[in-house]
């Protein structure tokens, strides 16, 4: 038996115009809360600089999608309330084929969103790299004087060197306020993460590799510092605290580990941007 | 109620069973998993709580206390009849001092990252090896850590020596049997679930020494449950 041909609906009411001013309407409404009052809410906060610019492109991709959002949930909605189907014989709507009008709009409007968010996360990484892991050779590095620091991942505890003060190794670490910091990070076995939250730092810790992150520290705080690569069994336990501190107290701070770890400096490998551990006397 | 009814019922019964029992077999997996919990004998001095923890590391825990996996690397913890028992989960009182004896009747392994060789954390970030303090270990002769990262606490442990006379086989150990002993006091601090570790790859036959017994509650890492 074929089934029964579509016919045109008999309701010839404008549902495109009113879909159009609803979502006016809610857009109008919701994209300034999302702006101006979700956005500045958004993680990671305003630990540094870089931080500070990821709640900056957040609030903006995401003011840029209400309106999507809107769209569909107002036609969603729309859909559910006007084209809801009481009884009858179930058919088939009017099929919707070579509506120039229509595809131009979809194609050109989908195409420009994404080439804009497209060429404004670009631009945002070129930047100073966001705070993300820029690899051993980084394209966007930031101007002027940098405090090293490295970042040692293993299983499970980063730990952190500071070539520029002898090249001393803690386990805390520890940060002078508004200063631009050149972070190098590795790992001695396997693959980690490393994850200040409250910095904006995101850096992969591979063994062998020098993975160079930049970020521009702002007031003093207690920052969050976890794992953020699944490396074993105490991968959930691997988290810690640092501190962002005022320059004289970071000044004594180091003094003191300098002091505390000199037993152990003339053990450590010299100053390197990757290390190669060989422990193997038990290793099969 | 129909038969169809009964047995829907009957189904969903059985589904909420053995989702309560996966439920409770995955959070004993993930908290304690492979070793039952010890509670450290606790007295008193001067109102304060005081612990004496006499654990010991192996080079082979034997299948007297591991059938499963009898050559594996393992820290034992001496309950107060004198009998070593594979626990490494251990209920601490929180703000408390605990001193710590670690009978060693392992080798040498070496350390991946020579920082952890001075020891940290502990009353005057020194230890005693055979009666001789100590501030730092080389390196390469670790044996294990003992560490607890939430409290700073590192502590290397010194190796017997590879020509040593009379070595252990298998666990558990008697003094007689060549040994270091190594010791240090900590304090634990607020109530809390830290977990320790050691840190030295030792587990023999795997990868780079970090497989098996260093990626298994109950052999070289554990809790500290402190109430």
């Amino acid at each position: 038996m074929s089934a029964p041909a579509a016919t045109a609906p008999a309701d010839r009411r404008d549902h495109g115009r009113r879909v159009v001013v609803a979502w006016i309407a809610l857009s109008l409404v919701a994209t300034p809360i999302v702006a101006f009052v979700l956005g500045p809410n958004l993680p990671p906060g305003n630990g540094s600089a870089q931080a500070t610019e990821q709640v900056f492109d957040n609030t903006w991709m995401t003011a840029i999608v209400t309106p999507v959002i809107c769209l569909l949930l107002v036609f969603f909605v729309y859909a559910l309330s006007q084209f809801r189907h009481t009884g009858g014989q179930l058919v088939d709507g009017p099929p919707l084929r070579h509506d120039n009008q229509v595809q131009v709009l979809w194609i050109a409007v989908t195409a420009v969103v994404v080439m804009f968010l497209a060429g404004f996360g670009s631009y945002e990484l070129l930047q100073n790299g966001a705070g993300g892991g820029q690899g051993p050779s980084p394209i966007a590095v930031p101007s002027g004087q940098k405090l090293q620091v490295q970042v040692i991942g293993q299983q499970w505890e980063f730990t952190y060197r500071y070539p520029s003060y002898g090249g001393v190794e803690t386990s805390d670490l520890v940060l002078p306020a508004d200063t631009q910091i050149e972070l190098h990070v590795t790992s001695l076995d396997a693959i980690h993460s490393f994850w200040a939250y409250e910095l904006g730092v995101k850096a992969d810790a591979n063994p062998g590799v020098d993975n160079v992150a930049y970020v521009k520290t702002k007031g003093p705080r207690t920052i969050h510092v976890r794992c953020a690569e699944l490396c074993g069994l105490w991968h959930g336990y691997m988290f810690d605290q640092g501190h962002v501190v005022p320059q004289a107290q970071f000044d004594a701070w180091i003094k003191t580990q300098q002091k505390n770890y000199a037993a152990v400096m003339k053990y450590l490998p010299k100053y390197a941007k990757s290390y190669y551990p060989d422990p193997q006397r038990r290793a099969g | 109620m129909r038969a169809t009814g009964w047995k829907l019922l009957g189904i969903a019964a059985a589904l909420a069973a053995a989702g309560v029992l996966i439920g409770l077999y995955v959070g004993k997996l993930t908290t304690d998993a492979g070793s039952p919990t010890y509670t450290v004998p606790v007295t008193q001095s001067g109102g304060h709580a005081v612990v004496d923890l006499k654990i010991e590391t192996v080079a082979a825990v034997g299948p007297q206390l591991s059938p499963g996996h009898p050559d594996y690397v393992s820290y034992l913890i001496q309950n107060t009849a004198g009998k070593w028992l594979r626990r490494t989960v251990w209920k601490l009182p929180a703000n408390a001092t605990v001193h710590v004896t670690i009978y060693n009747f392992d080798g040498a392994s070496g350390l991946r990252n020579p920082l952890f060789a001075r020891p940290q954390g502990v009353d005057g970030n020194v230890m005693t090896v055979d009666g001789k303090k100590l501030d730092v270990l080389p390196p390469d002769d670790a044996s294990h850590t003992f560490a607890v990262p939430a409290y700073g606490l590192v502590v290397p442990v010194a190796p017997v020596a590879d020509d040593a006379k009379n070595p252990c086989g298998y666990a558990p150990c008697p003094m007689s049997n060549a040994h270091r002993t190594i010791q240090f006091t900590f304090h634990t601090g607020k109530p809390g679930h830290y977990r320790w570790q050691c840190f030295v790859p030792c587990a023999a036959g795997w990868i780079d020494g970090f497989g098996g017994p260093m990626q298994t509650i109950g052999y070289m890492d554990g809790f500290l449950d402190v109430l």
